[in-house]
């Protein structure tokens, strides 16, 4: 029997795309079927990628979505509310898709949606500086029956360029309201709210002006509709699957294949080969259509004009000043964090938690050991030390914050296409890899951007080699009382590593596992505009406080943990259950030159959450006292050249808990235990090799 | 080329200088590339501009307003023909 077409498009390719909908993490949206207000009006955000859907999104809802300038940040859909002159309702924040023929996963999360889950009106944002561009989805867009509205975002930057358009002729020319806006600024947005409201309250009043295909494939279109005709589906959806098969949409072709007698799919897929180029005519057709759209309503600046774009390209992505550009870029972040954060940090550490601490053991002189112990070595020790974190912190975001809202982001990934394809991958790969520097979770997330499976599961292997935050502030906070004036060189020469590692993984598993096959490189470069001070402060705000809520639960609760299990049984931790433990693993440790065992359980701690190493070795090593910090006391237990494997090895460790069920979410079983066995066989062979390296030439023995 | 006998009327487009303008004449390669490539814009018509081409890896090439990065082994699949001045 035939179903419906218009139902969910069944996935074709084989895993992981079943689990991106279905298992979504419980922090993340729920998923379809889950909006917070059942009953009130849906209204989705589409668009093609950085167009500022995120923007209007997170102004009506309040909600923090990813905002930068490059294409591929938002890669799952989310749902928000907000309400309106009274009326609730529900808004779906969907990932760019230049067509509704989806390319990548996160493409097609966003015509998923709008295939199979109809909002009631689809707000379509569109990019005014690139108007025809960004119409080439709308015109597809007008070929479903969801009642569409057009925001024209970017207004100022079109105005910038010399570019005007006149939205009431625009319009005019669609049939579709088309509403000026400038997001960043929250303007137009409550206009653009109100003209999706009146379409919700009356859907018929939506005429719009639909494209039509050429008139030589007409015909088909109808021969294929009437085909299919056995399905019992409506009409646009009919239409649209036709179209799709004439435009040779891998996807449709399977569920159509899959929903008809093997006899008729013969027939279909005949006449499919007499028109197979006319995918080509359709695309230019719409861009026809659109052409004649458009053609009164914008007024073009004369061509030719060197624009600031093309002045600051030409530095930013010529390939030597370029790629100099890039190294002074991390140089300039690992300078600041130096002269600025550390001593923060620091001083955060001595003053106040030393006096925290000098503060909890007076009022609690009268309470019993274990509690005063617990406060002060467990949760001042432990999570309070991961809270001095918070200035190095702050700078990384804001850095990072900063260089995505310009709109370098992109470039970098230009620049490095070059390195990219020694591991069979290309640049696009480096916009997932350089959000590892944040957080790795969204970078193992945002490789859904890749097109090629075999892209993206090599670059979610290789993310948890790009050092987190996390993992740099633990250098940021070790490195100065183990090397002394040399700690900046040690940090850039462990980061260093990292990437070194990072790169000859790439290109040895790729030699091995995939036969080093090559993928297309094709990405869009966004116009650079001056850094939204809101954007990259709620950047850093959202980055900050959910460290701070981290460090407040789940950070609280394993220093607890670590205290508890090294006062366990009898109060002294040298016989406790955690120290037999380490004990039991030093042969491990003394390859790596740690005979203490307080240094190996750090290290392993790091799997909860990378900043556990910091909290466990507060806690193991006891509260700050006044004049020695908490890195001191570590120093002293470690010759040199054991600090530096230690380092080494923390730095290249398994992926954090988080990361690792990422990956398995994204990936599978199998791909997330090679994760796993890689990144530790890595890691601890880089601490042995590095400790007997330096032992052998002698230095830092 | 400046010792080509006469300037062949269909180009690469990595084979363009930058700055050089011309329309898309046609794609080459398989049905997914060229598929992406149309819905970005390189229809048969459309004109483009090169605005980088160092000889070796990637180029950049602004075309219907907006700036696309192309590895050189996709620039090689677009040709292109001259612009009428
Ligand atoms: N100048 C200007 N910038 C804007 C405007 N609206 C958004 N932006 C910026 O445009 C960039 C992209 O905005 P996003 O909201 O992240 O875009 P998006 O459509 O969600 O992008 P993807 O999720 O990648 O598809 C950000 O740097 C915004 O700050 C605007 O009206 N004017
Ligand atoms: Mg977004």
């Amino acid at each position: 029997m035939t179903q419906p077409l218009r139902q969910p498009v069944t996935p074709t390719r084989p895993l992981p795309r079943p689990n991106l909908r279905l298992v979504q993490p419980a922090c993340h949206d729920a998923g379809p079927g889950a909006l917070p207000h059942p009953e009130a009006l849906t209204f989705a955000l589409v668009g093609q990628p950085n167009v500022g859907k995120s923007t209007v999104f997170n102004m009506l809802t309040g909600l923090n979505q990813h905002v930068g300038n490059w294409p591929g940040k938002t890669v799952e859909q989310k749902t928000g509310t907000f309400r309106f002159d009274g009326a609730a309702a529900n808004l779906v924040d969907l990932p760019g898709t230049y067509s509704l023929t989806a390319n990548s996963e996160e493409e097609r999360i966003a015509r998923d949606y709008l295939i199979s889950q109809r909002p009631d009106v689809a707000i379509a944002v569109v990019n005014a500086a690139a108007l025809e561009r960004s119409l080439y989805l709308v015109a597809e867009l007008l070929a479903l029956d969801t009642p569409l509205v057009i925001g024209l975002n970017m207004s100022d930057v079109a105005a910038q360029h010399g570019i005007h358009v006149e939205p009431h002729v625009l319009e005019a020319a669609l049939g579709v309201p088309v509403v000026p806006l400038v997001a960043a600024r929250n303007e137009g947005i409550r206009d653009l709210v109100a003209a999706a409201f009146k379409l919700a309250y009356d859907p018929a009043a939506f005429r719009p002006n639909r494209p039509v295909i050429r008139p030589e494939h007409q015909p088909v279109l109808e021969q294929l509709v009437e085909m299919m005709g056995g399905c019992a589906c409506d009409r646009y959806a009919a239409d649209w699957s036709a179209m799709k098969l004439l435009e040779g949409d891998a996807e449709v072709t399977a569920q159509v294949k899959g929903s008809v007698a093997p006899e008729l799919w013969n027939e279909i897929h005949k006449v499919l080969l007499q028109h197979e180029d006319a995918y080509l005519d359709i695309a230019g057709g719409r861009y026809e259509w659109i052409g004649r759209m458009v053609r009164a309503a914008v007024t073009q600046p004369r061509a030719g004009a060197v624009t600031l774009t093309d002045r600051i390209d030409r530095v930013a992505t010529h390939p030597v000043f370029g790629l100099g550009l890039l190294l002074a870029i991390f140089g300039l972040a690992f300078a600041l964090t130096y002269a600025v954060a550390t001593p923060l940090a620091e001083w955060l550490s001595e003053v106040v938690l030393g006096g925290l601490a000098g503060l909890a053991a007076t009022l609690l002189a009268g309470a019993p050991a274990w509690v005063s112990g617990l406060v002060i070595d467990g949760f001042i020790g432990g999570a309070g030390t991961v809270l001095t974190f918070l200035p190095i912190l702050a700078i990384f975001f804001a850095l990072l914050g900063a260089l995505e809202d310009v709109g370098y982001l992109a470039r970098g990934a230009y620049v490095m296409d070059r390195f990219m394809h020694l591991m069979g991958l290309h640049g696009k790969s480096f916009l997932p890899l350089f959000l590892g520097f944040g957080c790795n979770v969204p970078a193992v997330m945002g490789a859904r951007i890749l097109e090629e499976r075999r892209a993206r599961f090599l670059t979610i292997l290789l993310a948890p080699l790009v050092p987190c935050t996390a993992r740099l502030a633990v250098l940021a906070f070790l490195t100065p009382a183990f090397f002394g004036s040399r700690a900046a060189l040690v940090t850039l020469g462990l980061v260093a590593l990292n990437l070194v590692v990072l790169a000859v993984a790439g290109i040895v598993v790729n030699k091995v596992a995939f036969k080093g096959e090559q993928t297309a490189f094709i990405m869009e470069l966004p116009l650079y505009h001056a850094p939204n001070l809101r954007t990259v402060g709620l950047y850093v705000w959202n980055n900050t406080s959910s460290f701070l809520k981290k460090a407040g639960t789940f950070i609280l609760l394993s220093s607890a943990v670590v205290w508890a299990l090294s006062n366990l049984p009898g109060g002294n931790p040298e016989t406790s259950i955690l120290a037999m433990f380490g004990k039991a693993l030093e042969p491990l440790g003394a390859l790596m030159g740690l005979d203490d065992w307080r240094m190996i359980v750090a290290l392993l701690s790091s799997f909860f959450a990378k900043e556990n190493t910091i909290a466990t070795l507060g806690v193991l090593f006891g509260a700050p006292e006044a004049g020695a910090s908490l890195a001191t006391q570590v120093s002293a237990v470690m010759v040199p050249a054991a600090s530096v494997a230690f380092l080494a090895a923390a730095m290249l460790f398994i992926p954090c808990l988080a990361t690792v069920a990422t990956i398995k979410q994204e990936t599978n079983w199998k791909w997330m235990w090679i994760s796993v066995g890689l990144l530790l066989a890595i890691s601890l062979g880089a601490g042995v090799v590095i400790y007997q390296g330096l032992r052998l030439i002698g230095v830092g023995v | 080329m400046i010792d080509s006998p006469q300037p062949r009327a269909v180009k690469l487009i990595a084979d363009l200088p930058a700055g050089a303008a011309a329309l898309v004449h046609s794609l080459t390669g398989g049905h997914d590339f060229c598929s992406r490539m149309a819905n970005l814009g390189f229809t048969a018509g459309a004109p483009i501009t090169v605005r980088q081409n160092y000889g070796r890896g990637p180029i950049v090439v602004s075309v219907r307003g907006t700036l696309v990065a192309l590895g050189r082994a996709e620039a090689s699949r677009i040709l292109v023909r001259a612009s009428e001045a």
